[in-house]
């Protein structure tokens, strides 16, 4: 029994214009504490399956299921979702930026300097609480945005492409970060990406996504050697390049 | 040598200041000057258009009568009460219209013709409703400006960047909250931006509104200057409306300062 479930799913955007059908038939199923990548060509509906997902609209047809209960708009399920910039306020400080769904959702206003610490301590960040976002570089930013989202200890974590404003070096280190945060929580996570090299590095499994409209094309599994190395060591293992080929043939393929 | 270069940068920045200063001094020098002089010398009709002396003369035998206070008091208290109300109830407006997107296509029309008609128009009929006193005026000094301002600040909770919200939307946030958070801290820039066109517009409001009831306050000056042919009074009470408008405008430029820093 899959922690994350998606049965039929279809979705189709109106204009006044013309239904455009941008996901047919996706049926998946995703373990607890699994990490798995979304990849695809532009307009496959990544991003649009990834909000559906999250429960920030409904699918016109199909269902979600998170821990067995079914997701939609008034049964939200406790998701975290990343974006591709941080998304920070600029108006508040760091720590009430991480703190912000712990607010929303009108936990004890105790807790949150420590919570704020501990993950800003975890997300390598120790001392930035008091200041404000534009203070932090690129990198430093989208890590606060990952503690922020690991803040109100989410179910399932969804990255929209959370590395793809970021420089080469930060990306990679953020990777890292990432991986081995999520590891330590045991969180499952999903993330979209257009970088392959990505996608194997910190998943388990690669979904391939075909466009127009997006539907699943086929599903790879990362060889059990590379699952046990972080992001940077995947890269530098000789059966990476290898995987990466398969990938990148099926993704051609596609046109 | 970096410190040497500072300085003297530091030394440059002051020169132009100085020059600038220096200036707007002398602009503000040739000005009165070059008034008292022309009509002295009857170059320019001094019936009608004065002379600084005449008109620090005027302000001087008002205040020593003590009517000015009175005058200055009584407007600035409408323009400042209309102002607020103004800036306040646009901003109202605007977030009623954020919060129903069906409402504010129904009433876009209605807005956009609000906004084309002249308020002051509406003058006669607001003292007829309110009778002709305080609250008239000052409804007129907020009626100038709130369409503008609701418009202005609807845009820009409009233009708020999407993904802030979606930031909210997966914690669950409620409209209310997502408003609270970000849709109005992200617009302050915005709000404050208004504030500096009101202060002007409700300027407008006020002196058009006593020159309508014309009991009290510097527009009923300037009325009554222009009836029984003195304009002496009516540039004085010209130049204390400048004065003061300009505080007004400092002082939100102050709050701007405040605000924008935090």
């Amino acid at each position: 029994m899959g922690f994350l479930k998606l049965e039929h799913i279809h979705h189709s955007y109106f204009s006044n214009t013309q239904a455009k059908e941008v996901l047919r038939n996706i049926n998946l199923e995703i373990r607890e504490g699994e990490f798995v990548s979304f990849i695809g060509p532009s307009g496959c509906g990544k991003t649009t399956l990834l909000s559906i997902i999250a429960g920030l609209f409904p699918s016109t047809d199909g269902n979600v299921y998170i821990d067995g209960e079914e997701i939609s708009a008034q049964n939200k399920s406790l998701i975290g979702y990343m974006l591709q910039q941080d998304y920070l306020f600029p108006w508040k400080t760091i720590e009430e930026n991480v703190t912000i769904g712990l607010k929303i959702m009108e936990r004890s206003n105790k807790t949150h300097k420590v919570t704020a610490n501990a993950l800003l301590r975890e997300v390598g960040l120790p001392h930035v609480g008091s200041n404000f976002p534009r203070e932090l570089s690129g990198g430093m930013r989208q890590r606060v945005a990952l503690a922020r989202t690991l803040a109100v200890n989410p179910k399932i974590l969804l990255l929209d492409e959370p590395f793809s404003a970021l420089d080469y070096q930060s990306k990679l280190k953020l990777e890292d970060l990432v991986v081995e945060t999520l590891k330590a929580y045991q969180k499952t996570a999903i993330l979209v990406t257009h970088d392959i090299g990505e996608a194997i590095a910190m998943s388990e499994r690669v979904f391939l996504f075909s466009a127009n409209p997006g539907s699943l094309h086929r599903v790879f599994e990362i060889p059990e050697t590379l699952r046990k190395l972080s992001p940077f060591d995947v890269r530098q293992h000789p059966a990476y390049s290898d995987v990466f080929q398969t990938i990148w043939k099926e993704l051609e393929s596609l046109g | 040598m970096d410190n040497t270069l500072f300085k003297q940068y530091q030394q440059m920045l002051k020169k132009e200041k100085r020059f600038v200063r220096l200036y707007q001094l002398i602009i503000l020098l040739v000005f009165f000057g070059g008034w008292e002089l022309l009509s002295r010398f009857g170059w320019i009709d001094r019936l009608i258009f004065s002379s600084p002396t005449y008109v620090w003369q005027t302000f001087i035998e008002k205040v020593s009568d003590g009517s000015i206070t009175l005058h200055v008091g009584v407007t600035l208290m409408e323009t400042v009460i209309g102002f607020i109300a103004g800036t306040l109830l646009g901003t109202l407006i605007a977030s009623v219209l954020w919060w129903s997107p069906l409402l504010s296509k129904v009433l876009d029309p209605y807005l956009v013709i609000l906004n084309a008609m002249p308020k002051v128009a509406l003058g006669p009929i607001l003292i007829v409703a309110l009778g002709p006193g305080y609250f008239s005026i000052i409804a007129m000094g907020a009626l100038i400006s709130i369409i503008i301002t609701t418009i202005v600040v609807y845009t820009a909770f409009k233009g708020v960047d999407p993904n802030y919200s979606k930031v909210l939307q997966t914690f669950g946030a409620t409209r209310w909250q997502i408003f609270r958070e970000v849709i109005l801290p992200a617009s302050f820039p915005t709000i404050i931006s208004t504030l500096k066109v009101n202060v002007g517009l409700s300027w407008v409001g006020v002196i058009v509104g006593e020159f309508l009831v014309s009991s009290k306050g510097l527009g009923y000056l300037i009325i009554y200057g222009f009836q029984v042919f003195n304009f002496n009074l009516v540039l004085m009470s010209l130049l204390i409306i400048a004065f003061f408008a300009t505080i007004m405008y400092q002082v939100v430029e102050l709050i701007e300062k405040a605000i924008i820093k935090k």
